[in-house]
């Protein structure tokens, strides 16, 4: 590489962030039945670039002088929590500049972010040890919803080794909320309820009414797709539970079976279920016939 | 000279540009290029929907026959944007249409998608050919049934983690018997049952397959059935495969297995015994790439034992209960590796182990190719990054997620600034960089000096002042994409450069110290962007403070002004 320099004006330091002249080594394998036979441990050099690393100051005048940052070797056990580089260990250190008008960063006593998770405290082996998880920030870490549904979904059906418990929590990770999906027909965009907040079968039809009664009526013509809302009047959606309505409702329970709501005792139901449907009770051939079966086998595997 | 070339010329060595990049840059030539390339153009890529209009695409790019929308924002993924926000993908096929109807190709990433919306491609576009869903949402299996239906020529239906509502099932069936041109079906989202004749007798006249992926709904005996009639597939996805290892049906897969030499692509194992992966260890040595990651419940013994089969593997997506143990086994079989993504495992999931910076540094050390890289991970070290980027320096995308945000360095307890600063510094090709841990304004310093070819950086619990966005902002001059969460940054950093947000795509901010008064003044300066604010069930009322803290703020270039299909809670200002 050859010497480096910045263009720009008041151009902020060059750092060179990976020694030369030092011998790299990963962290030998301590096991070494896993095939890496050929070298038993990974020896890494870098090869002297070939000019010097030259910086300038962020601020203020330009002072020059070689700026490196220092790994460990070895790797020491315990924590330097004193100043930021000023690491005590081997001779490829050079010691950081001074620095006049620039801000030194400070990382002692890290300033604490908007949202801090309430564990912070990090092991200090760098051992496999299992870390209590602090507490859930939303959308961290970053995986998409569809695979966060995927690992949930999963759970409930396979894997005869591991012992599942029907009342699993869904992602939310919280004991006190059972949140499901509720999706109702001719309406594109789902909702999702807290069934533990409804202690009877009635509450949970009452809510899907107030969930569902205004994007029903936004609807209306399906292909104003939400950006003209038509304005039509709002039906109480009702009679979701009986068969006597325009809608019903029936839930997906923990076996991947279409139910019928309404069948068995609330707990047992909350305990089962794995996410709801409003579907039109046109769909639904049996309801027609009076007779109020258990499942509902909407077989479309013929 | 180039004057002198009549117009077909120009077209013709045109024609050998395929990346809209180059387009782009052979437009701004002259009036007469301008010309030419616009009539010639056939693949139009938006990275924003609401930075034009469908009509003036439509005006610029009469021929265009390939279309490329994206919607939402990527933080959206997280759940960090509404439902509702906006990404309608309507208004774009009605224009199309209307004013071009040799469309025969759509791809849409993170938008909202009606049904009514894939009806109408299904009667509009006589020669479709093509349709692309990744990441949308809003359409159910009726919409899907409409495409089979109607599109004689569909050549691919790929539908990659949409979220799709099934309530019939029986889209399958509705590709009629003349259809004979699939070459590519992915329906390994879908959560619904399928029928299983009719996909057997889809795949049977559908000689041109390469690429299918099933959804866990396909057993293993109808797995077997389809690769028998299809041993031609160049990438598969497999749904379920539980069965029982002693059985026929299991039986007749490995031997059928055994002639699928074509196959250079797996994925799926969507329901897996993992007992029953030796039907796979015939094709392994084929493989160039293999995605396990939607595969719950493997030892990873047994990944192990199936991926040190696949030494030509170039590309492994895979979940942490591989551990640091089974990466290393990667890391001595695949040599050839370029990319490779390490996904979080569900905590309650068997043989949950995830990994740390050790499995990392075993991997840069063995595979000296590698160029893109996702990895969630427990902990990490300065060292350890810092050997990553001595070994690999030809990093394109580089992304790592501590589980804990703000996690120092496991070892000295310092922040991760030098280990990226390393990254930033040895990879002068990087593109994309995700970071995070313990983070002080420092990283940015280094990002902005090095990183000289990143379009996109994402953000999270990271830096200390304003001076962190700043160096960015300044330094870093081909940024296209900045996202940033939960991070000190404010109103000086905000407005430091607001020349620069019209260089870039967009800017998400949310959970940082960025007032309403800033956003204000930022778009009122700059008209070209629009500013959005989205402030849930928070008071949206003129008088709102300007002192106060905007939630979230999301800002884009555009040409066609403020859009006008933002609900209520979302505010352009």
């Amino acid at each position: 590489m050859e010497g480096y320099s910045r263009k720009d004006v008041g151009c902020p330091q060059l750092l060179d962030l990976i020694p030369k002249e030092k011998e790299w080594l990963v962290k030998s394998a301590e096991e070494t039945n896993y095939g890496l036979s050929e070298e038993k441990k990974l020896e890494l050099r870098l090869g002297p670039p070939g000019g010097d690393w030259t910086f300038k100051q962020i601020c203020g005048p330009t002072n020059e002088s070689l700026l490196s940052f220092g790994f460990f070797p070895n790797t020491t056990a315990g924590a330097t929590t004193t100043a930021p580089w000023q690491h005590q260990t081997k001779a490829s250190f050079f010691p950081l500049m001074e620095k006049e008008s620039c801000r030194i960063v400070e990382l002692q006593g890290a300033e604490k972010k908007a949202f801090s998770p309430a564990n912070t405290a990090v092991p200090n082996s760098s051992s496999a040890q299992k870390r209590t998880a602090p507490a859930p920030v939303v959308g961290w870490p970053p995986i998409r919803s569809f695979r966060k549904n995927l690992a949930n979904g999963n759970s409930s059906k396979l894997s005869p080794e591991s012992q599942k418990d029907f009342s699993k929590k869904p992602i939310e990770n919280c004991p006190k909320n059972k949140f499901v999906k509720i999706n109702m027909d001719g309406v594109p965009i789902g909702r999702k309820v807290d069934l533990k907040a409804f202690h009877s079968y009635e509450k949970l039809s009452s809510a899907v009414d107030e969930l569902f009664r205004g994007l029903l009526a936004a609807q209306g013509d399906s292909s104003t797709n939400g950006i003209k809302k038509e304005v039509e009047g709002e039906k109480v959606i009702s009679g979701l539970l009986d068969g006597s309505g325009e809608y019903t409702l029936v839930y997906e329970d923990n076996e991947g079976d279409r139910m019928l709501v309404g069948d068995v005792p609330w707990d047992m139901f909350v305990s089962t279920v794995k996410r709801l449907r409003v579907l039109k009770s046109s769909e639904l051939p049996m309801l027609f016939c009076g007779s109020k079966p258990g499942k509902l086998s909407l077989d479309r595997s013929i | 000279m180039v004057n002198y070339f009549p117009e077909e010329v120009l077209e013709h060595v045109f024609s050998f540009l395929t990346s809209h990049r180059d387009r782009n840059a052979v437009s701004l030539v002259c009036k007469s290029w301008y010309n030419v390339e616009r009539f010639s153009r056939g693949k139009v890529f938006i990275g924003n929907c609401y930075a034009i209009s469908p009509e003036r695409l439509i005006s610029r790019f009469p021929r265009v026959r390939s279309l490329t929308l994206k919607g939402k924002p990527h933080f959206a993924d997280f759940n960090l944007v509404l439902h509702d926000w906006g990404g309608y993908v309507y208004p774009w096929i009605e224009a199309m249409a209307k004013g071009c109807t040799n469309l025969e190709e759509l791809r849409l990433k993170r938008m909202l998608v009606s049904d009514a919306s894939l009806e109408l491609i299904a009667k509009s576009f006589p020669n479709f050919k093509s349709l692309v869903l990744v990441s949308c949402e809003g359409f159910t299996t009726d919409g899907l049934a409409a495409i089979a239906s109607n599109c004689r020529f569909l050549r691919e239906l790929d539908l990659q983690e949409n979220e799709v509502e099934d309530p019939r099932g029986q889209w399958l069936s509705c590709f009629p018997d003349s259809c004979t041109s699939l070459a590519s079906l992915n329906f390994a989202c879908l959560k619904g049952e399928v029928n299983l004749a009719a996909l057997e007798r889809l795949v049977a006249r559908c000689r041109n397959l390469k690429s299918l992926r099933l959804n866990h709904a396909v057993p293993p005996d109808v797995l077997q059935k389809i690769l028998a009639r299809a041993p031609q597939l160049v990438d598969l996805g497999a749904g379920s495969f539980v069965h029982d290892p002693e059985s026929e049906t299991y039986n007749k897969l490995k031997n059928v297995m055994q002639k699928c030499t074509s196959i250079r692509s797996l994925s799926g194992f969507l329901d897996v015994n993992a007992r029953c992966l030796p039907a796979i260890y015939p094709i392994c040595i084929n493989l160039s790439s293999l995605n396990l990651s939607y595969a719950p419940g493997i030892y990873s013994k047994e990944l192990v034992k199936l991926i040190r089969k696949c030494k030509k593997l170039q590309c492994l997506w895979i979940l942490d209960t591989i551990g640091d143990k089974g990466l290393r086994v990667v890391a001595s079989a695949c040599k050839e590796l370029q990319e490779l993504r390490v996904f979080k495992s569900d905590p309650n999931d068997v043989g949950n182990a995830a990994v740390t910076e050790e499995g990392l540094v075993a991997i840069s050390a063995g595979c000296p190719n590698l160029n893109s890289l996702l990895y969630f991970c427990r902990q990490m070290t300065n060292t350890a990054l810092i050997t990553v980027a001595k070994n690999c320096p030809n990093f394109i995308r580089f992304r790592l997620c501590t589980l804990d945000p703000i996690t120092p360095d496991a070892v000295t307890m310092q922040p991760l600034d030098n280990g990226f600063g390393a990254i930033v510094q040895s990879c002068k090709g990087l593109k994309r960089l995700s970071v995070s841990g313990l983070l002080t304004d420092q990283v940015f310093l280094y990002i902005g000096m090095y990183a000289e070819q990143l379009e996109m950086l994402s953000i999270a619990f990271a830096g200390n002042s304003d001076k962190g966005m700043v160096y960015v902002l300044n330094g870093c001059k081909k940024l296209k994409k900045l996202e940033i969460r939960d991070s000190p940054f404010g109103n000086m950093a905000l407005l430091a450069d607001t020349g620069k947000y019209e260089t870039m795509r967009s800017l998400w901010m949310s959970s940082c110290k960025v007032t309403f008064g800033a956003c204000k003044s930022l778009a009122e300066k700059m008209p070209r962007l629009n500013v959005e604010i989205i402030n849930e069930g928070d008071e949206m009322e003129g008088g709102s403070d300007d002192r106060q803290n905007v939630e979230k703020m999301y800002l884009y270039r555009t040409l066609v002004g403020p859009r006008k299909d933002a609900p209520d809670s979302v505010w352009t200002l």
